[in-house]
């Protein structure tokens, strides 16, 4: 302690002191304050992410089970009335035979497999219980019919037999199994007849009205005649060869790009026209390539709606800012030592780059392609805008082919007129593009954790 | 079948020119020093043969159909009946040709007629690969002559490897100029139905429904969706940049790093997640749930709002705002921190005196880009703002905006050239004229930023 | 210890003279004991102990990465603003332990200013860079008190003079003396007691170097002042005492006279002929 002086110094000295006490507390207080709204602000942030997923896991997951029954269905051959199989004929054309062979599967579509399910449903379901032929079938996916028909296509042999089939409840009737359907409501307010209401009832309390693992999700394409069995097989398909598309397009446009302008481009006009114009490309909203893609590939090239090759054009070029700007940084933390040393041992410009630039780059451009797929994945409108919207019942055979997407599929389940049933069924296929989407993001760190390592 | 044959064609011509030029210069060894090692020479080879082989099949697929139809179409004329669709007819010569055959008996002439065509397409095919071939030969034969102990092999390659580098970086110019061009000629097209002065400066947002060819009827002014688009954007910001900020600021200056290592992906992955999504959350439980706190302070909230679009909006943007910051804060040379530290400043008198004041010109950038993004985002408000394009400033009811319209213009069953369609394009010209401008500013802003502490 | 460094076979450098200075030492006013500063697991610091005297210049001097401007540090607690940082042992000043959880370290800051090597001043007015400390802290309360603080803390600082016309101009776009000195008057506005100087003059020209070095000698009359520098001659020029570092201990500390003319320490000898550096 310094001598207890009362020199002028030593008692200016002293009141800055007892000034700056003074001010600590509100300062302190106000630093507690502007604190905790940061960590307010952040635990939103998260409490966001949470909420949003909690929302879509809680809603989306019960959806991935529906009720089905196994029912032993009896093809009579008093209802199943159908022609032999037609051959082509040497003299027929292919367009004739297609014809003759679309009229006899139409045959098939006409017989009444309706009664067939009602009878099996009411054979399985406990004794005593009755209903009329329309009540029964509401309990049962429209579907159903289509399974029917499809077993007997493939196996005639089947017609006679009484085989266990398993067919899915009605979307109407999951819900009032799920309890999703207010109980107390009025005959006359319910989706479901009274009769249909005790027969589901009295079918789940048997067990013979099960829940199971929607594997139709999957393995289904998208109806809309049939909510219940609708599935998400077209989306995938149509989102792959999208993929495709873009991975085949934007990934080699894009790096070469990148290459070209990080490793050989002179400093000119005409190179910084391009870097301008792939940072604003970058920012440009996705809808603006959606009107492009309409303007340009549908309108004017003629290409075909609604096909994934075009879904996938437009997507590519979305994309193919990021990845060049990706692979643009990934290049540039590449040390200038092991240019120069490249160049040093006699190496031209472009065997430096193959040689020695790409293979330390590598992981950093898988990334970057990987996170750009990711992205043009999850991309919904401008697809909408290249009539993806369409609804479409099969799977594509061809990326030239109508087809769904999954996050088109999204918008149109969402739109559904069906909605108690279909809220949940969209939460799912939500679930399900997130899953993919995350499971592409996990690939890239664990891919590049694993490349950096070996680098 | 044919296009299997092809590729394999093309794929021999290849491997034939590279092993041909390899094997020469390889010859050539001998003789002397080369300058360039045989697969270079390979590679020379097989481009000089392989570039006309496939220009010469990508000519042919891109002018056969035109070619055919133009060949066929006097022989179909002159035998079609008066009344009939030269189109149908055309297309049933055409099945037939094909193999695929026509449902119902062919006539005679359209049997004669598709044996014609039939022929004039083997003709086509087999000349353009006969020409293909030739050239690739001819190719071949030249570059193989030239292979020699002095020919710079590699850098013809290498010049080569250049162009196509250049080519590929020139798509990103041609995707912009697409752009530009496609919206400027469609938007051209609709100013023919409707002014511009109505279109930018209506206040009334009522396209009819008329058919094609038709006078334009209704409304077609875009003040309301302006209005929309603007308003709801702003009620993303006024969520997103709060939350995006501080967040931004408590993981860089006060959060712990493992506190930090593992919040900030956790935020992040907001911003991975894809825009319907956000929309359908929006449309199924943010609207109801804000309808129905509505109710309990006795606001009138409607469940699709400018205010449910809007706040959703601005959660999505959260972490664009956080990570653009969180870089942008981190530039700030510590030097300055450490100044205001020292000078026995508190650690939020240094934030928002020195930290923040120093990084507002890149911060500002950050939320020009998350402007430009809001204004452009198109499915939370396709989902989540009710799509009515009606006038008026009152954030608790539905509202429009430009992507809204965009979407419905171009989804309906309106004709691709009626106005009702064509305003899309007025509209996302509109929108790109303003996202490009906003772009720029902050690309200008953040670089000059970066320079400043560089 | 290592003798041979002073055998007078070994080739000695030139000898540096240290100013001539009052040889009469003022009491301590900050003592460390025992400090010892860990970076994560890698001790920066090991136990160092010494007395600062009152208004004099301090100097700390040793091989870049010795420690020095770490030890420095731990006078104002800036090592508090580095996570993985810990410091163990006392420092106190005035008798007051300067880690003591009663003291908050705005008020320790305030009473011990910093000078950083690079001169940073903030992308604010001269004005502002000057009267920020005292705002914040409450020193002045009304437009007038805080001009005339301004004015004299830039007097004191030498550079009133020279940017009297333009206050209301960017510090930044200050030379880097001027700068500096910028950054001098801003400590010197919150009424320090103490001035820590972390290489000043590291980033400035030789003039302005000299100016800022004047300006340390003429400070020392009001101020204790610690100076870490990497330029054995400014130690000679510019302080009374010297602490020469390496590899994180206290090799010798001394008057300055002592340490450049007849330092115990081989090593110090070593360093001061320039044969580790």
């Amino acid at each position: 302690m310094s001598a207890p002086s009362l020199d002028p110094e030593a008692q200016a000295n002293s009141l800055r002191r007892a000034q700056v006490r003074r001010s600590l507390t509100r300062r302190n207080r106000a630093e507690a304050r502007f604190r905790a709204l940061g960590m307010v602000s952040a635990l939103a942030a998260l409490g966001f992410v949470a909420i949003l997923f909690g929302n879509i896991l809680s809603r989306g997951i019960p959806a991935f089970w529906q009720y089905s029954a196994v029912l032993n269905v009896t093809f009579d051959p008093a209802v199943v009335r159908v022609p032999e199989r037609p051959v082509q004929g040497a003299d027929q054309s292919d367009a004739d035979y297609q014809t003759a062979l679309l009229g006899w599967q139409r045959r098939f579509s006409m017989v009444n497999w309706n009664t067939l399910i009602s009878r099996a449903v009411l054979d399985a379901a406990p004794a005593g219980v009755t209903a009329d032929q329309r009540a029964v079938l509401s309990v049962i996916d429209s579907g159903a019919r289509f399974v029917l028909r499809d077993l007997v296509l493939q196996d005639p042999s089947l017609i006679g037999q009484t085989v266990p089939v398993r067919l899915l409840a009605s979307a109407d009737a999951d819900n009032w199994a799920k309890g999703k359907l207010d109980r107390s409501l009025p005959d006359e307010r319910q989706q479901l007849s009274r009769p249909a209401r005790d027969l589901i009832d009295a079918m789940t309390t048997q067990g013979s009205l099960q829940r199971s693992f929607a594997w139709h999700l999957f393995t289904n394409v998208d109806s809309r005649a049939s909510p219940a069995s609708a599935g998400l097989a077209g989306a995938f398909v149509g989102s792959l060869y999208m993929m495709l598309v873009v991975i085949l397009a934007s990934v080699p446009i894009g790096v070469s790009s990148a290459i070209y302008l990080e490793e050989f481009a002179p400093r000119n006009r005409f190179t910084d026209v391009i870097e301008v114009n792939i940072n604003n490309l970058a920012a440009v909203p996705s809808i603006v390539f959606g009107l492009l893609g309409a303007a340009v590939f549908i309108n004017l090239f003629r290409l075909p709606l609604s096909a994934p090759l075009v879904g996938g054009l437009v997507l590519t070029l979305m994309t193919l800012p990021t990845i060049i700007i990706a692979t643009r940084s990934a290049l540039r933390a590449v040390p200038p030592s092991l240019r120069q040393a490249a160049l040093g041992i006699g190496a031209s410009r472009t065997q430096m780059v193959f040689h020695h630039v790409l293979p330390v780059t590598y992981p950093g451009i898988l990334t970057a392609s990987i996170l750009g797929v990711a992205q043009a994945l999850g991309e919904t409108a401008p697809l909408l805008l290249i009539g993806m919207n369409a609804f479409v019942a099969n799977i594509p055979a061809t990326p030239l082919e109508q087809s769904a997407a999954l996050p088109v599929q999204i918008y149109l389940w969402q739109g559904n007129e069906n909605r108690n049933f279909f809220e949940a069924r969209t939460f799912a296929a939500i679930i399900v593009l997130l899953a993919l989407m995350i499971s592409l993001n996990a690939l890239a760190i664990w891919l590049r954790g694993r490349l950096e390592r070996k680098a | 079948m044919t296009s299997l044959l092809i590729a394999a064609l093309v794929l021999i011509v290849l491997g034939l020119a590279y092993q041909q030029g390899a094997a020469r210069s390889r010859a050539l060894a001998g003789a002397g020093r080369l300058h360039s090692r045989p697969r270079y020479h390979g590679a020379l080879v097989a481009l000089w043969a392989a570039v006309p082989l496939l220009f010469v099949l990508a000519l042919w697929g891109l002018v056969s159909g035109a070619l055919e139809d133009w060949y066929i179409q006097p022989v179909v004329q002159a035998n079609v009946a008066s009344g009939d669709s030269l189109a149908t007819a055309l297309q049933r010569v055409q099945g037939l040709a094909s193999g695929f055959g026509v449902s119902g008996q062919p006539a005679p002439w359209e049997i004669d007629a598709a044996q014609t065509l039939r022929a004039f397409q083997r003709q086509l095919q087999f000349s353009a690969i006969a020409l293909g071939a030739i050239l690739a030969i001819g190719g071949l034969l030249i570059a193989r002559r030239r292979v020699s102990a002095r020919l710079r092999a590699r850098n013809h390659v290498e010049a080569a490897v250049r162009a196509a580098l250049i080519l590929c970086s020139v798509i990103a110019i041609f995707t912009t100029l697409g752009i530009v061009l496609s919206l400027l000629f469609e938007t051209l097209r609709f100013f023919s139905f409707v002014s511009p002065a109505e279109f930018f400066f209506g206040t009334v947002w009522q396209p009819g429904y008329a058919s094609t060819g038709s006078e334009a009827t209704g409304g077609y002014g875009m003040v309301p969706l302006l209005v929309g688009t603007l308003m709801i954007a702003s009620i993303a910001m006024l969520v997103a940049i709060p939350v995006g900020l501080m967040t931004a600021i408590w993981l860089t200056q006060y959060a712990s790093r493992r506190v930090r290592t593992l919040l900030k992906p956790m935020i992040e992955i907001l911003a991975g997640i894809p825009t319907i999504v956000y929309g359908f959350f929006a449309l199924v439980t943010v609207g109801p749930f804000l309808s129905d706190l509505g109710d309990v302070i006795g606001l009138n909230i409607t469940a699709t709002s400018a205010l449910t679009a809007g706040l959703v909006m601005g959660i999505m943007i959260i972490p664009f705002v956080s990570s653009l910051s969180d870089d942008i804060i981190r530039q700030v040379p510590s030097a300055m921190r450490d100044g205001s530290l020292g000078l026995g400043a508190t650690k939020s008198e240094t934030i928002r005196m020195v930290i923040f004041p120093a990084a507002l010109p890149g911060i500002v950038g950050a939320i020009l880009l998350a402007v430009s993004r809001a204004i452009g985002e198109t499915m939370i408000v396709v989902l989540a703002a009710g799509n009515a394009p009606i006038l008026r400033f009152n954030p608790f009811e539905a509202t429009s905006s430009f992507t809204v319209t965009i979407v419905a213009a171009l989804t309906g069953d309106s004709d691709f050239a009626s106005p009702q369609s064509l305003v899309a394009f007025a509209l996302g010209l509109t929108l790109f004229v303003l996202t490009l401008m906003l772009n720029i500013g902050a690309l200008a802003v953040v670089r000059r930023y970066r320079e400043q502490y560089e | 210890m290592d003798r041979q460094f002073r055998s007078p076979a070994a080739p000695a450098g030139p000898r540096i003279r240290p100013a001539q200075h009052d040889t009469v030492e003022n009491p301590a006013r900050i003592t460390a004991r025992d400090v010892d500063v860990f970076y994560g697991d890698k001790q920066a610091i090991f136990d160092v102990s010494m007395d600062i005297p009152e208004k004099s210049v301090t100097a700390f001097i040793g091989p870049s990465g010795c420690g020095k401007s770490t030890f420095l540090r731990c006078f104002n607690r800036m090592n508090d603003t580095i996570d993985i940082c810990r410091v163990l042992g006392t420092i106190t000043m005035d008798g007051e332990d300067i880690h003591d959880p009663a003291l908050d370290v705005v008020e320790l800051r305030a009473r011990v200013g910093m000078v950083f090597q690079k001169p940073n001043p903030f992308p604010k007015s001269i004005y502002d860079n000057i009267a920020y400390g005292p705002r914040i802290h409450g020193l002045v309360n009304s437009r007038a008190e805080t001009d005339e603080l301004v004015i004299s803390s830039l007097k004191k600082a030498g550079l009133y003079k020279e940017v009297a016309d333009r206050l209301d101009a960017p510090g930044t776009g200050l030379s880097g003396g001027q700068q500096q000195r910028l950054c001098i008057a801003r400590a010197i506005a919150t009424g320090p007691e103490v001035i820590l100087m972390d290489e000043p003059c590291s980033a400035l020209d030789p003039i302005a170097t000299a100016i800022v070095e004047d300006l340390i000698h003429e400070l020392k009359e009001q101020y204790t002042i610690i100076i870490v520098t990497h330029s054995m001659q400014q130690a000679a020029r510019v302080s009374q005492k010297t602490a020469f570092f390496h590899l994180g201990r206290l090799i010798e500390y001394d008057t300055t006279e002592t340490i450049f003319v007849n330092p115990r320490e081989a090593q110090t000898e070593a360093y001061i002929t320039g044969r580790i550096g």
